[in-house]
């Protein structure tokens, strides 16, 4: 699991170009968006196309996009959940 | 023309030279565009994080814009409604058309990114400056082969004498692969004589715009 | 001062290749927005309004050989040759400008043929500068969405300054796997045609269109009703590249900028009303702003779907319609209101004398317009 936030951090900060951050400037905890990271309503569409570019899962409605893209963790537990097999 | 306006200054980006208000204020290292525009935003101390979200035309023109006003304080001397942006240049976005284009290249590797298609118009590098600076005026953008400076001057000049804004930027920025070119200037409801480098019109547009 | 006059229009959508055409269609309830499963333009199926291109080839080999043109072309051609049969002004002189308001013009080359020029905006401009033998260097204006708009504002403040007499405008846009794709990817697209202003609206449906409109300083052109195209506005919101203002910033002010260059009392909007739920919101906020919530308020995205850089022109020349023949046009698809602001939403169209019109339009970018029509 958190060889999974390490990398998702990074891959994070590639796909939303995030160049001023670091994965350990990020809480894996905390909210990425309004206050945490700043990111915007185009950054959310973003993280969607990262799960499915490089994990192959598709968010299928805005509730469950608000949850799973809550926190770093909240999208590690989504894919490690739905990756199971 | 009702009144007369002046170019109160003017950032000339070409050739990896930097040049504001007939200084030369930066050389780049002849790198690609990507390295030029992180060599720039470091070397006039830009601190925007979303710099880094823009395409290529949204960080030649906000850069441009960042170097045209720095220290100008324009956000205090016009209401934001009064401040507009007229550029204009000749390859609209292809340069990022073609990058979303790849990214749909192939079915199995389709994956069109909304960060990247938001900045498949050209207009989109007005709005990234009006959020930095919070002009709220008209704004527009023209694709022509060649910079024309008797259109913009006639263009700009009848929206100055109707009130439509107080203040304009205006230019040329144009970025095709690593063939980039920039030109601002500064225009104000004033003569040259209070401030500024000419008097607004052709000749004096022409001849800035030429500078190597 | 000097005014500026309609002369003469057109315009081609699926439901119609004339003004007239089009306005029967609209009353008749008809809409070219259909559910479309083509492999080729994008892996889902989805609804939106396309011209269909055999009725297109066909039209356009009654007077030209289609094979040298593209589909943006053949539209844009079919549309400026239809207006300009309908005036009797000369356009071939120095007085006369062309104005292209076009979004991505002939962007499904980027595939076919990514070398070709005819990428480029400008060179798309020229030949049909050429085409049509007019003498000056055409303008091309691409502001997103609001193209259409900002291309009849500007036209008009160039004759109004004295600089031309007449500008010929032609919006066009096509829908390409480019732009379908990414509306998709922001999630835009509607899951059926779709739904201005209403409760259930979830999304925009593309279309593919073309307009053209030519404003005159001759007073004697065109029709008996003398139709005016007065000062327009466009603003920023300032806030976001994709997202619309929350507080409706840009779109108030340049709603009351024109009004207040315009002191009439508004006898009818035309919205922008693309259907998706942030942009119809933003709208009903600034009307609402802007005093405006009782005037009579239609989307004509519901008949045509949005056609990008065509909509602002295509969408005013609507309007003006309704000036000149007294009938205010539905919302088709808007049945239970939801926007918060309430807005006086036309839900069927009406027989009923008019004197002005506000068109508005908002886009990508942040940019937003306004412009007034009015008899004279």
């Amino acid at each position: 699991m958190e060889q999974l936030v390490q990398k998702l951090k990074e891959e994070i900060i590639t796909a939303l170009n995030l160049s001023e951050m670091k994965p350990e400037n990020i809480d894996e905890k905390a909210p990425l968006f309004v206050d945490g990271l700043g990111l915007d309503s185009i950054d959310a569409l973003e993280l969607t196309v990262l799960l499915e570019k490089k994990y192959g899962l598709k968010i299928q409605t805005s509730e469950e996009g608000k949850k799973v893209l809550y926190s770093v963790r909240s999208m590690a537990e989504f894919i490690r959940e739905n990756n199971k097999g | 023309m009702k009144g007369t306006y002046a170019i109160s200054g003017y950032c000339l980006i070409r050739g990896n030279k930097v040049i504001r208000d007939e200084k030369l204020l930066f050389t780049g290292k002849g790198g690609s565009f990507s390295d030029f525009a992180l060599e720039n935003y470091r070397h006039f101390s830009v601190s925007y994080p979303k710099f880094h979200k823009m395409d290529n035309l949204g960080k030649l023109g906000f850069l441009s814009a960042e170097i045209l006003l720095k220290d100008r304080n324009l956000t205090g001397k016009y209401p934001g409604e009064k401040v507009g942006i007229i550029l204009s240049n000749c390859s609209s976005s292809l340069d990022t058309d073609r990058n979303h284009q790849k990214t749909i290249a192939s079915r199995s590797n389709y994956f069109p990114s909304p960060a990247v298609f938001v900045y498949t118009l050209p207009n989109v590098v007005i709005g990234e400056i009006c959020i930095k600076h919070k002009f709220f005026g008209e704004g527009n953008f023209f694709v022509m082969e060649k910079f024309n400076p008797s259109f913009i001057v006639d263009y700009i000049t009848q929206l100055f004498d109707n009130d439509i804004f107080d203040c304009c930027i205006t230019g040329w920025t144009e970025i095709d692969g690593n063939n980039f070119e920039s030109v601002l200037f500064l225009i104000e409801k004033s003569t040259k004589t209070e401030t500024g480098i000419a008097n607004f019109g052709t000749a004096a547009i022409e001849s800035i715009f030429n500078r190597k | 001062m000097r005014d500026v006059y309609i002369s003469a229009d057109n315009i081609i959508t699926p439901v119609g290749f004339t003004t007239g055409e089009n306005a029967a269609a609209i009353l008749a309830g008809k809409t070219g927005i259909q559910l479309i499963d083509d492999e080729k333009m994008s892996p889902v199926p989805f609804y939106a309004s396309l011209v269909d291109s055999k009725v297109l080839n066909n039209r356009f080999s009654l007077f030209d050989n289609p094979a040298n043109y593209t589909r943006f072309e053949q539209m844009a051609i079919c549309s400026v040759k239809d207006a300009l049969s309908k005036t009797d002004i000369v356009l071939t002189g120095e007085r006369t400008l062309f104005i292209l308001s076009t979004t991505k013009g002939n962007i499904d080359l980027l595939e076919k043929d990514p070398e070709s020029k005819r990428l480029y905006l400008w060179d798309t401009a020229h030949l049909l500068q050429k085409y049509f033998s007019f003498r000056n260097e055409p303008l091309v204006i691409s502001d997103a969405c609001i193209s259409g708009v900002q291309a009849v504002i500007t036209g008009a403040r160039l004759i109004r300054a004295g600089l031309y007499d007449t500008c010929v405008i032609n919006g066009t846009d096509i829908i390409s796997e480019f732009v379908l794709s990414g509306f998709n990817s922001f999630k835009s697209l509607s899951t059926g045609p779709c739904r201005p202003f209403d409760k259930t609206r979830d999304g925009l449906s593309l279309g593919e269109g073309s307009g053209t409109i030519i404003l005159t300083s001759y007073s004697s052109a065109g029709d008996s009703r003398k139709i005016i195209a007065g000062e327009g506005f466009s603003t920023n919101d300032a806030n976001h590249i994709s997202g619309p203002s929350r507080t409706g910033e840009g779109l108030f002010i340049a709603i009351d900028r024109t009004l207040k260059k315009n002191p009439f009392n508004i006898d009818f909007i035309s919205a922008h009303g693309t259907a998706t739920p942030y942009n119809d919101e933003m709208e009903s906020i600034a009307i609402t702003r802007a005093g405006l919530q009782e005037v009579p308020v239609n989307s004509f995205k519901g008949y045509w779907g949005h056609t990008l850089g065509a909509a602002g022109v295509i969408e005013s020349i609507m309007s003006i319609y309704s000036i000149r023949n007294s009938i205010l046009f539905s919302t088709l698809g808007f049945r239970e209101p939801g926007v918060s602001n309430p807005l006086n939403i036309l839900n069927t169209s009406v027989k009923k004398e008019i004197n002005n019109c506000l068109k508005i339009a908002s886009g990508f970018g942040g940019c937003n317009a306004a412009i007034m029509f009015y008899g004279k």
